[in-house]
Formats: C-alpha cells, structure tokens, sequence
C-alpha cells in the first residue's frame, strides 16, 4: 500500500475533499468514497460506458481512471443532471420513448447522450449511434434510446429557437 | 344522485389498464441514478470478499498457504475447503441433482473456479490479498471436448466414481452425466429407414453466456444478537434462495430475508446459486459482519452460467412434395465440471423437447447425453425458456437443409408442414399440448409485409450479378417460425428443488382506494411494476397509478418461484389477475349491500359496480374500498386483501413469425442487416410499448449470439473470450432498427389470455438471423455452418465455397 494523496474534486457542483490511494479508480472514489452509486462497473475494460462520468468537459470512463489523475477536476454524474422535480430533457425523453429497461446502463447513457448534444446540437440518427457506441445496453437494443436522444436534441432546439 | 361524468372512454383510459402503452413506473429512479443495485448497498462496517480462483482448467490443489494473505493488515480472514467442510458447506447442490465445489476439494475443474475466498476491509485489499494466497497446484490431463471426454479413461469426477446411476439414470461412462430420452425411437427410425427424402445433419450451437450489465452478487449480514440473516443479491428466484439457504445453512427459513434490489438485468445469469452467495454468507457468519461479493467481468464470464454448448445431430424425414413424416435428434450436451444446469428437476435437457417445433411432425425421438468437461458450469436458459433457443435452432436449420435437399423455397416448405389452426390444442410427437396458434395467418402476414416473392426475385437477380462479376455482395433472406414454451410450469410436472412451480400475488387495497399488490418474482428490466399494476387496473377497476407493485423482499412477498423463463406473465401475471377476481367479488358483495340489492343484481363496470339495467345507481371501487373498512357490514369481514397462488393448468406458447434481409460482403465477410421484420403473438397484449422494448433487446442479443458473442476455450481450458474485448456485445452502431408486428391468439387457459414474451425474440432471432447468413451461400452450394458467423467465419465459409478465387 502506498501512501494516501489528498485528492480535491468538484463534483456535481459541490467541493469535495478526500484521502486516497493513487491506484484508487475514480469510479470506486465516486461510488465508495463519496456515495455518488449513479456511475456503475459494468465491464472494468472500458467498454461498456455504465461508468461515464463528465470530466471537465469530456465524457469519460470512470473506471478505467485513476483517482489520482483526476485530481482537481470539475465532475458531472448522472446525480447532477436534473432535478426531480425538474428533469433534464433527456431524461425525461428515455422515459417516453422506453429508451431503458434495467436501469443499470441509464445513468452512463444519459450522461455520454447530454455530452454528445453539446458537441452536435443536430446529429442525424447515424452520428446518435456512433456517438453512443461507447456505451453497451443488453437490454433495449438502443433502437429506443437512439429515438430517445434525437427527440431529445429535437426538444432542446426548439426551446432554443422558441427563446431567440 | 352519483355524478355521471366522466364517460366510460374516459374512465377507461384512467384505469391505464391492459392494453395502453403506460410509461413505466421504475424509470424515474433509473434515469435519475437513484436504483438500487447490490453494488449500492453500504452496510456500517462491511467487509468485502473476493475469490483465489484458479488458473488450471483440470489440476490437483495439492496446497494452500494463506500465511502471507493473512500477515496483511485489513485482512479477517481467507476461507478455503477445509474451512467449509466442518458446516458441510465445500459442497453444495445443483439445481440439476448434482452437486458442486463452494470451494476447490483437493481439485479444481474448470479455468476460472473458486479456490479460497478472501475476507477484508476494502476492495482493495482483498484483491492484495488474492494475490498474497500461495495456491499449489499440479495439473491434471484438461477435456474441453465432450466427444473425446466419453471416450478418455481421465476421470474429471472422482467424488462420483463407480456410481452408475446419477440424478437422471443410467452413466454410460466416469464423465457421463445422463441420457435423456423422448418420443418413440422404433417408429421414428422406421420412419427414416422408409421415407422418401431424408435430410441430416449435424451443428454446434456453441458456448456463450448471459452476460448482463451488471454482475452477480451478494451482501450478507448475519445479526447474532436476533439471530437473523439478511442477504441481497442478484437473484431471479429470491425465494428459493431463502430455501437453498436455509437448508444449507441450517439456519430456520423465518430467520432468513432474501432481498433482490433492482437488478441490472438477467437473462438466466442470476437464476443459479453461485459460491460467492454462498461465501458471503458463511464469511458473515464468521465474522459477525456485513459481507459484500460483486465479482467483476471476467470472473462473471469465466464462472458463472453459461448458456447452450449443444451438439445436435439432426435427421428429418419428409415425401418427395415436401410433407415431414418424422424427426431424429441427438444432443451430446457438454455441462462442464458440475451439472449445475438451471432446469425444472425432470428436465435434464430442459423442454429441448419441443424441438418439432411449429410443424405437424407424426413421429419424433429426442435423445439427450449430458457429459462433464473441464469447463464452467451453468446450462442457464439465455433469454429463453429451458433450452428452448437450442430446440427452435435445431428444427429452423433442420428445415433449411429440407428445403436445400428437396430443392424447395423454405417458406413454402415451413407453410405446408405448419400445425393447422383447427388442431389446436395439439399434442406434439413428443408429448407438449401447444394451447394455442394460428400459425398460417402470422406467415402470411410477414411473407406480404416484406414482398417475399420480391425479395427472393432480388436475391437471384443479385447471385446472377454475382457470377458476372458486377458485384461482391451476396443477400441473405433469413426465415424463422419459432414456437415457445414458457411459464413453467404445472406444479404436477415442474419443480425446483423440489418447489413447484406456482406463482403468487397478494393484494391489499387501501381505505382511500388505492393498493399494493406483492408478487413471488422479479424484475430484472421487464416494467412488472408498470405491467403487473396495467393487469391489476383492468380487474379490479383501480387506476395504475394508484397501485404499487412490490417484488423481491421475502419477508413481505408471497412464496414464488421467480422470474425466468418467461414465467411472470403466464404464472405470476395469472396469481394476479386471480387475486384480483377475488378483490372484486368482495366488492360486490360490499357494493350490493351499499346499493341495497342482491349480489346478483350488480355487475363490474370498468372502475365501479352498477346495478343492472340502472347504470346511475353505482359504487366505484374507491367507495367500496373506503367502506370496506369503515362500514359494518354484516356478514362480511372487514378490510379488502386477497391471495392467490397460481398453479397453471398448461404452459403457454408464444409464437412468431421473423424475416431478415442482409447483404454480405463476401470478401469482408461483414453482414450488414439490410432489414428485420419480426412479428410476435403473446396471446393478449398487456403493455405494446414493453413489448416492443422486450423485442428490441431481444432480437439484438440474437444477434450477438448469431453473429459473434462465444464462449470460447483452447485445448488448454483457457478462456479465449473472458473480457467484453473479446466477448461480442452489440452497440448501438451494430444493430439495426426492426420493424415489429402481431397478431394476438390468446392462451385459452390464462385467466387474462396472455402468454409472455421477453424470451421469443431471442428464440426466434438466433435463426433468423443465422439463416440469413447461410442464406447468402444457398446458391453457391453451402448446406450448413455453425454460428457464431464472426467475419472471419463468414469469410472462411465463402471460401471454402471458392468465392474467392
């Protein structure tokens, strides 16, 4: 065991402060450490997105990071995105459009999916698919989260239009 | 006076009852992160396990020195077989009559199996620790072939050696598990020694695995001052477990709560007991503390339940104009090291018995021969029900390679051979009585919808493009008609464990008029707490969204056998709709007497009672449920709850009818799925939004398991495929859209006429999907190739038919 580093995160918007061990993953400092359970282990590869965290602006896998390279970074989770009473338009489109089944791929889906319509506000069908490629859901088959995200970025342009 | 507004339409639609597309109830805390999956739970001062496990496919442990693991600091303890044996916990019974190591006794059977379980503080360190555990092994001769395992004089069980006899029969030999036969042999082969064309052959439908998101695990936590044991975990049957445990542990069945939390999907992996569960809980007890298990990826692939490994070898008889006279089929199952298949206890080989599938087959014989290797076990049904997937890709291949020697189109020969509408309830050569089908009317349909006749015109035109060299893509018309059998079962003929195979629901109707029901399974991404509460709306005339639907906690759901199968709707679905028929006809009588009539004279109205022929003189179940506890009524007791444990009479069996249209690059070997049409009848509809959903995934891990997703091992028992590197999970880039259809032929036997669907997209996909590929070959001369179809595999079929040259 090495020794502990005093790591400092931003998460969801609030400070936090905490002792870890360098080889600590982040996912594990999330979900252990600070009790942010959103982000989940799917795969411990890589490849399965259930971890995707935001990190100072780019998605990211949780559990293939250290918490030492993390150190200082403004994160956002699942846990930051949307309130209950004021949902996020994505998730409030997975649930139209049945785009989740278990659950358990959902918080990484929508988080990857807010990310992926900050980068292209209009993707075609094609861009959602590979934008998403990143995250594997067993369930759904992605044919209703891909229709869950497109009328996501639909509503979100609206709006925008709406308020110019 | 009553209020007569709203109207019927209307007060119909608040119920959001059977048959609307309702938005699931669940999906507000999965989209906001707030589920709570095994891996969530944190107890006050729980410790975390994890396994030694070994490296050896086949090797002696000749010793375990945990001195060092032992030395590090967070380290309680590391659990071996010699730490077992004492409770007589190193052993534990399969599902399959068998019986399998917690923990290595003297030697281990397959890559991956458990060796010591590790006990400590954090993750972390008991991950140190696993490494710090000095294991010496000496390895044994390894059998990954199921063939060469009946003939070696190696013995891979010598805890069994010179019992003749196992759980199913006869053993023909030390690695021989059982043989397991149905149907008529003598007629069948008199049959096939006289028909005009006789078509055989032979396929492996390979080793894969369930692989859900998440993983398995447990959390133990044995309080010794109350003497109670509580254990979440990833468990499709929770209340078996309870049993299981108990029965292991000693521990008296009221002191034990099993909990499932939410699950993260399932697809047969969780219907097993594994030896973390069991680990947690011994190492609980042990150590007075909460004890977590959640194994990672690899060992999730590694170790528990895998899914098929069946060889089946096929010989279908038929006239010269295509009429099918008769069906031979062999399976040489391989079930690993222990035969921990996941099946009702008469079913070694599962309901493998319904492998003639959708046609009128006069005589069949099925013979089933289970054999022990050096791999995992497991044997769960993968996203269907027992070995059903297995059953549908034996006769859809065996129906193409008819239609191949009989130089006839296989839709034709499927059509002409499909067990007629009028023959239902039809009794199949080997033994099934299908409740229900209209089979013609469905291959209709999807032939018209995808312009059949045009397609096959197209893909001739294509292989004559082909030959003139102006293209390298072939096409592939894909046909499959599956015929299921779920909801096990009949308690007269299914069990587990000796439990039978019943389900449960029990319901208590609030004073304000709204309710909880509680069922005996489980959902792992079905919605049973939209669907199950949409039956409930319809039969007891209370909105949706005024019932909770509660599973998975055994201290407060009635006993039930869990969710698997595609058992909750016809099992669990029928216990709910029955204890909902209970609810009502008290509320009749509560409604008679409020309304000062007989019984007779009031009758159910959507969301109320009405007295006959005066529909403005009523009771709405609100009303009712509100004097049922605060109104005397003589003769009845007071308060508004029903059970009902629900025994089926049959099973149910959900039809389809799929088509898939694909373009394959013959010198790539990469498919494209140009188009999929998959039409499903699962009897009544509860919810066509789920249903659509439950189509979707299935369908995709079809295609998976079509087109690349193994379980693969070298001559060594080495796990080829143990990461999601190499195990083949579709994306979203690899999948296409489907277009999903019906028609509805209700269960003549299921109080609602439903009969579950989850599973028929898997069952019948994996045909579909694989002869799509085969398809694209058919004129070139390819008879038969088995899956997975990777791209190197469809490269190599292509040219072993000399496309490439």
């Amino acid at each position: 065991m090495t020794d502990k580093m005093h790591i400092k995160l931003k998460v969801n918007g609030e400070d936090k402060e905490f002792l870890a061990e360098p080889r600590e993953l982040l996912i594990y400092a999330l979900r252990e450490k600070l009790d942010i359970t959103g982000p989940h282990v799917g795969c411990d590869t890589s490849h399965c997105g259930a971890c995707t965290v935001t990190l100072n602006g780019k998605s990211v896998k949780s559990c293939t990071m250290f918490v030492a390279q993390a150190n200082g970074a403004e994160i956002t989770t699942i846990e930051g995105i949307g309130e209950p009473d004021a949902l996020h338009v994505l998730q409030e489109c997975f649930r139209e459009h049945h785009g989740l089944q278990c659950g358990f791929c959902t918080p990484g889906m929508i988080t990857r999916a807010t990310k992926l319509l900050e980068e292209n506000p209009n993707p075609t069908e094609e861009e959602v698919r590979f934008g998403m490629a990143g995250n594997i859901c067993r369930c759904t088959g992605y044919q209703n989260i891909v229709k869950s995200i497109l009328a996501a970025a639909s509503e979100i342009n609206t709006a925008k239009e709406a308020a110019q | 006076m009553n209020d007569m507004t709203p109207d019927r339409e209307e007060r119909s639609a608040n119920l959001k009852g059977m048959g609307c597309s309702r938005k699931r109830v669940e999906d507000a805390r999965f989209t906001q992160g707030k589920g709570n999956y095994v891996d969530d739970i944190k107890l006050p001062g729980m410790l975390h396990g994890d396994f030694v496990r070994s490296p050896y496919a086949h090797a002696k442990v000749v010793s375990i020195n945990k001195d060092a693991a032992m030395a590090l600091p967070g380290v309680v303890a590391v659990l071996t077989a010699e730490d077992l044996a004492p409770l007589n916990l190193h052993w534990m019974p399969t599902l399959a009559g068998d019986k399998q190591m917690v923990l290595a006794d003297g030697k281990v059977l397959f890559q991956g199996q458990e060796v010591a379980f590790v006990v400590a503080s954090d993750r972390y360190v008991a991950a140190d620790a696993v490494e710090l555990v000095e294991v010496e092994y000496e390895e044994l001769p390894v059998l990954t072939d199921p063939f060469e395992a009946l003939k070696s004089d190696v013995v891979l069980r010598e805890d069994l050696a010179g019992q003749t006899e196992g759980a199913h029969g006869p053993r023909k030999h030390h690695n021989h598990i059982f043989t397991w036969e149905q149907g008529d042999e003598t007629g069948t082969n008199q049959v096939l020694d006289n028909a005009e064309v006789v078509a055989e052959e032979t396929m492996y439908y390979h080793r894969t695995h369930p692989c859900p998101l998440e993983t398995c695990g447990s959390v133990a936590s044995m309080d010794k001052v109350n003497g109670k044991l509580t254990l979440w975990g990833t468990f499709q049957a929770p209340h078996v477990v309870r049993t299981v445990a108990s029965l292991l542990s000693g521990i008296e069945e009221h002191n034990i709560r099993v909990v499932s939390p939410d699950i993260g999907g399932g697809f047969g992996n969780k219907v097993g007991v594994y030896p973390g569960y069991v680990c947690s809980i011994v190492a609980s007890i042990v150590t007075g503390k909460p004890v977590k298990w959640v194994e990672d990826r690899m060992e999730n692939l590694m170790s528990t339940a895998f899914a098929r490994d069946y060889w089946m070898t096929g010989k279908i008889a038929a006239t010269k104009d295509g009429k099918i006279t008769g069906l031979h089929c062999h399976v040489t199952a391989d079930h690993g090291g222990f035969d921990a298949c996941a099946d009702p206890t008469k079913f070694p080989a599962g309901f493998m018995n319904i492998c003639t599938g959708s046609y009128d087959i006069p005589v069949a014989y099925l013979a089933v021969d289970g054999v022990y290797t050096n791999k995992a076990p497991g044997g769960v049904s993968y996203r269907c029900s027992f070995r059903v997937t297995e059953a549908v890709y034996f006769i859809e291949r065996m129906i193409e390679v008819l239609a191949i020697e009989l130089d006839m189109d296989a839709a034709e020969l499927r059509r002409i051979n499909f067990i007629k509408k009028e023959q239902f309830p039809y009794t199949a050569a080997l033994g099934w009585e299908y409740d229900s089908g209209d089979y013609h009317t469905a291959w209709d349909k999807a032939l018209k919808t995808v312009d059949y006749d045009g397609l096959r015109k197209e893909q001739a035109e294509r292989v004559e493009a082909f030959k003139r060299g102006e293209t390298r893509k072939l096409m592939g018309v894909g046909l499959s008609f599956f015929t299921e059998i779920v909801g096990a079962g009949p308690v007269k003929n299914c069990d587990i464990l000796g439990m039978g195979m019943f389900d449960s629901c029990e319901i208590r109707i609030h004073p304000t008029g709204s309710a909880i029901a509680r069922l005996g399974t489980i959902s792992q991404g079905q919605g049973h707490a939209t669907t199950f509460a949409q039956i409930l709306a319809s039969e007891i005339g209370i909105s949706a969204d005024s019932i909770t639907i509660e599973e998975g906690d055994t201290d407060t759901a009635p006993y039930g056998l869990g969710t698997y199968g595609s058992r909750s709707t016809p099992v669990a679905g029928a216990a709910t709709a029955m204890a909902g028929r209970k609810i009502r006809a008290k509320a009749q009588m509560i409604a008679a007497y409020l309304l000062e009539v007989h019984d007779d004279d009031v009758e159910f109205d959507i969301d109320r009672f009405v007295v006959k022929g005066a529909p403005e003189k009523f009771k709405t179940m609100k009303e009712i449920a509100y004097a049922a506890y605060n109104q005397a009524i003589p003769g009845i007791e007071p308060g508004l709850e029903a059970v009902s444990y629900y025994d089926p009479p049959n099973m149910t069996y959900p039809f389809g009818a799929y088509v898939c249209v694909m373009d394959i690059d013959v010198d790539t070997g990469v498919p494209e799925i140009r188009r999929f049409y998959a039409l499903d009848d699962c009897g009544t509809r509860i919810n066509p939004m789920i249903i659509e959903g439950q189509v979707h995934g299935g369908l995709t891990e079809a295609l998976a398991v079509a087109l690349g997703q193994e379980i693969a091992y070298d001559k060594l028992g080495n796990v080829k495929t143990g990461t999601l590197m190499d195990f083949f999970l579709p994306t979203a880039w690899e999948v296409p859209n489907y277009e999903t259809d019906y028609t509805v032929t209700p269960s003549p036997h299921h109080p609602i006429g439903a009969k579950g669907v989850g599973e028929s997209p898997h069952v019948g996909g994996v045909p579909c999907f694989s002869n799509a590929v085969q398809d694209a070959f058919r004129a070139f001369g390819l008879r038969h190739t088995n899956m997975p179809h990777d791209h190197w595999r469809i490269w190599q079929a292509a040219n072993q038919l000399g496309l490439h040259d």
